[in-house]
C-alpha cells in the first residue's frame, strides 16, 4: 500500500515537473518574427544587432527583415504575410504605413500572435506596447547641454526635419518647451524646417545667421538637419555652438573635430532588444506598459570611443 | 512541300515556348515541393493567397514587360508608371472626390498615354528604348511626387477602392476559395494578353518586330505605329498594376516604383522570354512570376537570414536563364 502511495505520488510529482516543464520548453521555442523598416541601413542593422543579443539572451528564436527602401509599403506586407504564415510566437513590428497593415494585423490578432510596435510604431490599437525613443525627453536633453555650453543665457534657434512627422513634432517641442521651463535666460528665436536635407539646412542655417549675428547656438534635429548646421556654420565662419541628434560617420567626424559639440543619439540596439524583450513578456502573460522608453544618450569628443556609447552609434 | 515545312519552320518557336514553359513550370513545382517537404506552413491555404496576392502586382507588370521585350525592346519606366498610375487614381478619387470608374478609368488612360509618348519618343524620334525608358522612368517618378504633393494619398473616401485587389468575389460566391480580386485580374490580363499576342494583328506584328524589324518594314508594314500600339498596351497594362497596387495599400504611395522594373524584367527572363526579341510567352512569364513570390515567400517561412535569401534569388535567375540556353543548343 505505501509503496503504491509512493509510487503514485512519484507518477504524480512527474506529472506535474512535466506540466510545470511545459512552458520553459515552449519558451526556447518561442519565434519572434521582426518586421521592420529597413535592412541595409546601419540604423536596423543596429536594431538587428539588439534583438538578436536579446534572442541569445532569452533564449528564443528571432528573425529580421525589412524592406530596401522605406518607400516599399508592398514589400513590407509580403514580409508580414510570410511572417504571419510561419505562425510564429509573437510579431514585432514598424509600420511604414498603419493604414497598408491593418487586414494582417487583424489577422495577428485573430490567431492570437501578440504584435510589439517599434521604432515610429503602428497607429493602431492592436499592439500591446510601443518601444520607441521618448523623444521629448531627449530633445529636452539637448537643450540642457545647448544651456550648459552657452552660459545659460542669449539666443538659440532649431533647424528640424519635418512638422508633420511624429520625431520632428516632439524634438522640436521637447527642446523649445525645456528652455522655456528650466532656462529662461535662453530664447528660441527662430525654428526652421530643411526636410532633412543637408543643402537645404545648410540654406536655413546660413539665414539664421545672417539675421541674427548674436546667435549662440543651433540645435540640428536629425541627422541630415545637423550636418547641414554644421556645413552652413563652417561656410560662414561662424563660432555657434552646434548640437546634432542620431550619428553616422559624417556627424561623428564633426564631433571628432570639433565643429561640432556633441549629439543626441537614440539607442538603436535598445530598440531591438525591448522589442523582443516586451514580446517575450507578452508570450509569459506579463502585463507591458503602453510605452517602453528604449533610451537615449549624450555624447561629444570626450566619450564617443566609451564602449556603452560606442555601441549605440553607427556610421 | 514547301506547303507542308512552312508551318513546320513558323511553328517552332511556339514548341520551344512549350518546352521552356515545361522547364521553368517544373522548376515551380520543384521550388513548391522543397518548400513544402521544408516546412508545414507552406502548403496552407492561407499562406498560398498570400504568395497569389504578392505575385499580382508584380506578375500584371511583368506581362506588360513582356509585350515591350518581345519586340526587342526594354521598359524600365514600369515601376515607376505603375506608381504614376496609381498617384493618377488618387488625384481623380480623393483630390477631386469623382466617382470610382471615374479613377479606374483615368488611371489606365495615363497609362496608355505615357506609352504613347515612350512608343513615339522610339519610334519617330529613334531614341534607344533603355535610354528612352529610362528617362521616362525619372519623369514619372518625379510626377507622381509632384501631383501628390509627395505624401501618400488615401483612398479613405471611396469605399469600395480596397476591394479591386483585396476583395474576393470568387470568396462571396464560395467560401472556402477566399482568392482575391487581384489574383482574379492577374489572370484575366495573362488570359487577354495571351489571346493579343497569339491570334491579333498587334501580337503577329509584335513577334515580327522582335524576329526582323527591317523586313518588317520592307514588306510595306507602318513599323513606327505598331511599335507605338505595343508600348501603348503595355503602358496600360502598368496602370492596371496601378490600380492593383494602390488598391493593396489604400493608398497612392508617390515615392515606391523604382526597382520593381528589375523584378518585372526577372520573371520575364525566367519564364524563358528572350531580351533579344522575337520569343517568349504570357504563360512563361506568370510562371517566372510565381517562382519569384514561391522562392521569396519560402524562404521567408524557413526563417533563412534576408542577406542570403537575396543571393538565392539572383543564384536562380541566373540558373533558369542558363538552362534555356542549354535546352536550346541542344535542339
Amino acid at each position: 500500500m505505501l509503496t503504491r502511495r509512493t509510487v503514485l505520488g512519484a507518477f504524480s510529482a512527474l506529472a506535474m515537473l512535466a506540466t510545470a516543464g511545459v512552458p520553459s520548453i515552449a519558451q526556447d521555442n518561442y519565434d519572434i518574427a521582426l518586421i521592420s523598416k529597413g535592412f541595409q541601413h546601419q540604423f536596423w542593422q543596429a536594431v538587428k544587432a539588439g534583438a538578436d543579443k536579446a534572442g541569445e539572451e532569452l533564449g528564443v528564436k528571432v528573425t529580421f527583415e525589412g524592406p530596401d527602401t522605406e518607400s516599399q509599403v508592398d514589400r513590407q506586407m509580403d514580409m508580414l504575410a510570410a511572417a504571419l504564415s510561419r505562425n510564429p510566437s509573437a510579431i514585432g513590428f514598424a509600420a511604414l504605413d498603419s493604414q497598408a497593415a491593418t487586414p494582417l494585423l487583424e489577422q495577428a490578432k485573430a490567431a492570437n500572435i501578440p504584435v510589439i510596435a517599434f521604432d515610429s510604431g503602428v497607429d493602431s490599437d492592436i499592439p500591446l506596447t510601443t518601444v520607441t525613443t521618448d523623444n521629448v525627453a531627449a530633445a529636452a536633453l539637448a537643450a540642457d547641454k545647448m544651456a550648459e555650453l552657452i552660459g545659460d543665457e542669449g539666443k538659440v534657434a532649431v533647424v528640424a526635419h519635418d512638422q508633420t512627422s511624429r520625431t520632428g513634432i516632439d524634438r522640436v517641442d521637447g527642446f523649445v518647451n525645456r528652455m522655456k521651463e528650466a532656462h529662461p535666460n535662453i530664447e528660441v528665436v527662430s525654428v526652421q524646417y530643411g526636410g532633412g536635407d543637408q543643402l537645404q539646412s545648410t540654406e536655413i542655417t546660413k539665414s539664421i545667421l545672417l539675421a541674427n549675428p548674436d546667435l549662440k547656438g543651433i540645435f540640428g534635429a536629425n541627422e541630415g538637419s545637423a550636418i547641414g548646421v554644421a556645413n552652413g556654420k563652417t561656410e560662414l565662419g561662424s563660432d555657434i555652438v552646434v548640437i546634432g541628434f542620431d550619428s553616422g560617420a559624417a556627424q561623428k567626424g564633426m564631433i571628432k573635430s570639433g565643429v561640432m559639440a556633441g549629439a543626441i543619439t537614440q539607442n538603436p540596439v535598445g530598440i531591438g532588444y525591448e522589442t523582443v524583450k516586451a514580446a517575450v513578456g507578452a508570450l509569459k502573460g506579463e502585463t507591458l506598459p503602453k510605452v517602453i522608453d528604449s533610451g537615449f544618450n549624450w555624447y561629444d569628443a570626450t566619450n564617443m570611443d566609451d564602449p556603452e556609447i560606442a555601441a549605440v552609434l553607427y556610421d | 512541300m514547301t506547303d507542308a515545312t512552312a508551318p513546320a519552320v513558323r511553328s517552332s518557336p511556339r514548341v520551344s515556348g512549350a518546352f521552356h514553359r515545361l522547364l521553368a513550370f517544373s522548376g515551380l513545382i520543384a521550388l513548391v515541393i522543397v518548400f513544402s517537404l521544408a516546412s508545414p506552413n507552406f502548403m496552407q491555404t492561407q499562406n498560398i493567397l498570400a504568395i497569389l496576392q504578392a505575385t499580382s502586382v508584380n506578375g500584371v507588370l511583368a506581362i506588360a514587360a513582356t509585350l515591350v521585350i518581345i519586340t526587342g525592346g526594354i521598359d524600365l519606366s514600369v515601376g515607376t508608371l505603375m506608381t504614376f498610375c496609381a498617384v493618377v487614381a488618387g488625384v481623380v478619387l480623393t483630390f477631386w472626390g469623382l466617382p470610382l470608374p471615374v479613377g479606374i478609368v483615368a488611371a489606365i488612360l495615363a497609362g496608355t498615354v505615357s506609352g504613347l509618348v515612350s512608343g513615339t519618343v522610339i519610334a519617330k524620334l529613334k531614341v534607344p528604348p533603355f535610354i528612352a525608358t529610362l528617362g521616362m522612368m525619372l519623369i514619372l517618378k518625379g510626377l507622381s511626387l509632384v501631383i501628390s504633393g509627395t505624401k501618400p494619398i488615401y483612398f479613405n473616401d471611396t469605399p469600395g477602392f480596397t476591394q479591386i485587389a483585396q476583395g474576393s468575389f470568387i470568396g462571396a460566391i464560395l467560401p472556402a476559395l477566399p482568392i482575391p480580386n487581384g489574383v482574379v485580374i492577374l489572370f484575366a490580363v495573362a488570359l487577354i494578353a495571351a489571346f493579343v499576342l497569339s491570334r491579333t494583328a498587334l501580337g503577329r506584328y509584335t513577334f515580327a518586330l522582335g524576329s526582323n524589324e527591317e523586313a518588317v518594314r520592307l514588306s510595306g508594314v507602318n513599323v513606327d505605329r505598331w511599335k507605338i500600339a505595343v508600348y501603348a498596351t503595355s503602358s496600360s497594362i502598368c496602370g492596371i498594376a496601378g490600380l492593383l497596387i494602390a488598391s493593396r495599400l489604400n493608398s497612392a504611395q508617390p515615392a515606391l516604383g523604382q526597382g520593381y522594373e528589375l523584378d518585372a524584367i526577372a520573371a520575364v527572363v525566367i519564364g524563358g522570354t528572350s531580351l533579344s526579341g522575337g520569343r517568349g510567352t504570357v504563360l512563361g512569364t506568370l510562371i517566372g512570376a510565381l517562382i519569384i513570390s514561391v522562392l521569396a515567400n519560402g524562404l521567408r517561412i524557413l526563417s533563412v537570414p534576408q542577406e542570403w535569401q537575396t543571393v538565392v534569388t539572383g543564384t536562380i535567375i541566373i540558373l533558369a536563364v542558363y538552362a534555356d540556353i542549354l535546352r536550346r543548343r541542344s535542339l
